[in-house]
């Protein structure tokens, strides 16, 4: 399985708002190593959201999307103590779930 | 005042700003995109891997870290960031955190020093090594630098490390001062600290080591001061080497005082 | 704005080519995650990606936010935000112009979640930055923002 991801969830007001970081290279498939070959390449193409198990988000990313990805998003009513979690699969099929608590 | 007066004036006023306030925004600019990418450091990921590391049975001898003696005795971890380099007795020598780390991990986890040293950054257990220096230095986010220079090697270090500071050297006769020797300079938009003194709060020394947003790593010091030789168009110095933690003596020194907001995020 | 004439002829364009969408082929690299739309992420031009995407022709809307800096010291790592308080959004996007594909991400909005997404994003080059919501009724609006990207010094 891949790196862990870092989440954040904190209540404000009525929702909580979500920032996660992944790891993950991101390679735009657009570079050239040194012998002038492209990298091919190698990003997160899926993510999904939770919240209590219920899916909130879904989202399809490109090469574009920066290097170690930061996501922030807000899940109306989640209260403390409310489970957040976060998965991603990658063009290569190599994929990562992470969970985290409203605090 | 009439219509045609306000206008007027008012242009006139907008003109002087004009060439001033272009320069502001482009400072400024730069400032709040900073300032956006402060919430959600990736280095994060490198301290969560760090503190696994630091816990984690590994090497040849299948040990932690955590009898390592980073400065404050061992397996303490907060507050040793901000007092190195320093001496330390059982090696007898001043080191920086890099060069403390390998000790630690050759005599505790029976790891090659050497090899290490010799791996290129990002690679291998220098990426763990970053892990480390991610970690143990977020352990001392907030506090203020104060490197002992109580032993007669500490003092010598900070000594050897003002004179590497001002030798001029390499085809362009560059010195660290060259750059780094005044205030108020600048390479294109980006602002050079004065490290020959305390350049501030979370400045020069005290910003390392960073995510690096241009490579996408984290940079220790020890990656950072090779860059700096690089750009210099110096050799490279040694990983660990006794000039760079003679340098990373005087510039720690120099910084005493300033908060340490280390990892932090660079371009 | 686009004329009357441009947005009519581009719906024009956008309803012929509808048809077509069906048979564009997958493209050939890696794809592990089914349903992720490859031929949207290709496209080279907002057209392409409202094609790829079956929208309607893109209206810009005060309703919509894009948020960023106004410079980014590098293109690598560029904070941007879209978000609009209109209510029924099925898809918030975000565009860079001048990328050599100019779709970066796509969101898809519940009823569970505010539709106010931050995230970074590469950019080649200075360029406008789009925010767009492909809403449930159809309509397709967006925002615009101009981000230079520079590049810094040598050092830290």
């Amino acid at each position: 399985m891949a790196d862990p991801m870092r989440i954040r969830a904190q209540v404000a007001g009525d929702k909580a708002t979500v920032r996660v970081l992944m790891a993950h290279e991101m390679e735009s498939g657009q570079r050239k190593d040194a012998a002038g070959k492209t990298i091919p390449a190698w990003h997160i193409q899926d993510v999904t959201a939770q919240h209590n198990g219920k899916t909130v988000m879904t989202a399809q990313w490109g090469p574009a999307v920066s290097k170690n990805p930061f996501l922030q998003f807000n899940v109306k009513g989640a209260k403390a103590g409310d489970k957040i979690t976060v998965s991603w699969v990658d063009n290569k099929g190599d994929k990562r779930t992470d969970e985290a608590t409203v605090s | 005042m009439t219509n045609i007066q306000g206008v007027v004036l008012a242009v006139a006023v907008v003109a002087t700003m004009g060439a001033s306030a272009q320069q502001r925004t482009a400072a400024d600019g730069i400032a709040e995109y900073r300032k956006m990418l402060e919430d959600g450091n990736p280095a994060e990921l490198s301290e969560a891997k760090g503190e696994a590391l630091w816990k984690q049975k590994r090497g040849p001898k299948n040990a932690s870290m955590e009898a390592c003696d980073l400065g404050k005795g061992p397996g303490k971890v907060k507050g040793v960031f901000v007092e190195l380099p320093r001496h330390f007795a059982d090696t007898g020598k001043v080191q920086d955190l890099e060069s403390r780390l390998l000790s630690c991990m050759s005599m505790l986890q029976g790891f090659d020093a050497a090899e290490i040293a010799k791996t290129p950054f990002g690679r291998g257990e220098q990426a763990n090594i970053e892990g480390l220096v991610a970690w143990i230095s977020a352990e001392s986010r907030g506090l203020k630098f104060n490197l002992p220079q109580s032993h007669p090697e500490e003092k010598k270090m900070a000594e050897l490390g003002k004179r590497a500071f001002f030798y001029r050297a390499g085809p362009y006769d560059f010195s660290c001062a060259s750059c780094h020797g005044e205030a108020g300079k600048r390479i294109r938009l980006q602002d050079l600290p004065d490290l020959t003194q305390n350049p501030g709060d979370g400045i020069g020394f005290a910003a390392w080591p960073a995510y690096r947003v241009s490579s996408g790593d984290l940079w220790s010091m020890q990656r950072r001061l090779n860059d700096c030789y690089r750009q210099q168009r110096f050799p490279f110095p040694g990983y660990a080497s006794d000039v760079t933690v003679a340098l990373g003596t005087y510039m720690g020194v120099n910084a005493k005082g300033a908060v340490s907001i280390a990892p932090a995020i660079k371009r | 704005m686009p004329s009357r004439r441009e947005m009519l002829s581009r719906s024009a364009q956008v309803a012929t080519l509808l048809a077509a969408v069906g048979l564009f082929p997958q493209l050939a690299h890696a794809q592990a995650a089914p349903g992720f739309n490859a031929e949207a992420f290709a496209a080279k031009n907002m057209a392409e990606v409202m094609k790829a995407l079956g929208g309607s022709a893109p209206v810009e809307s005060k309703d919509i936010s894009v948020t960023g800096p106004d410079i980014a010291e590098n293109g690598a790592v560029v904070p941007i935000g879209a978000s609009t308080t209109l209510p029924g959004v099925k898809r918030l996007l975000i565009l860079v112009e001048k990328n050599p594909s100019v779709l970066a991400a796509m969101f898809n909005v519940t009823d569970a979640i505010d539709a106010n997404i931050s995230t970074r994003v590469k950019m080649g080059q200075s360029s406008n930055v789009f925010a767009m919501a492909m809403m449930n009724d159809g309509k397709v609006l967006f925002a615009q923002k101009e981000v230079k990207v520079t590049l810094g010094g040598c050092g830290g």
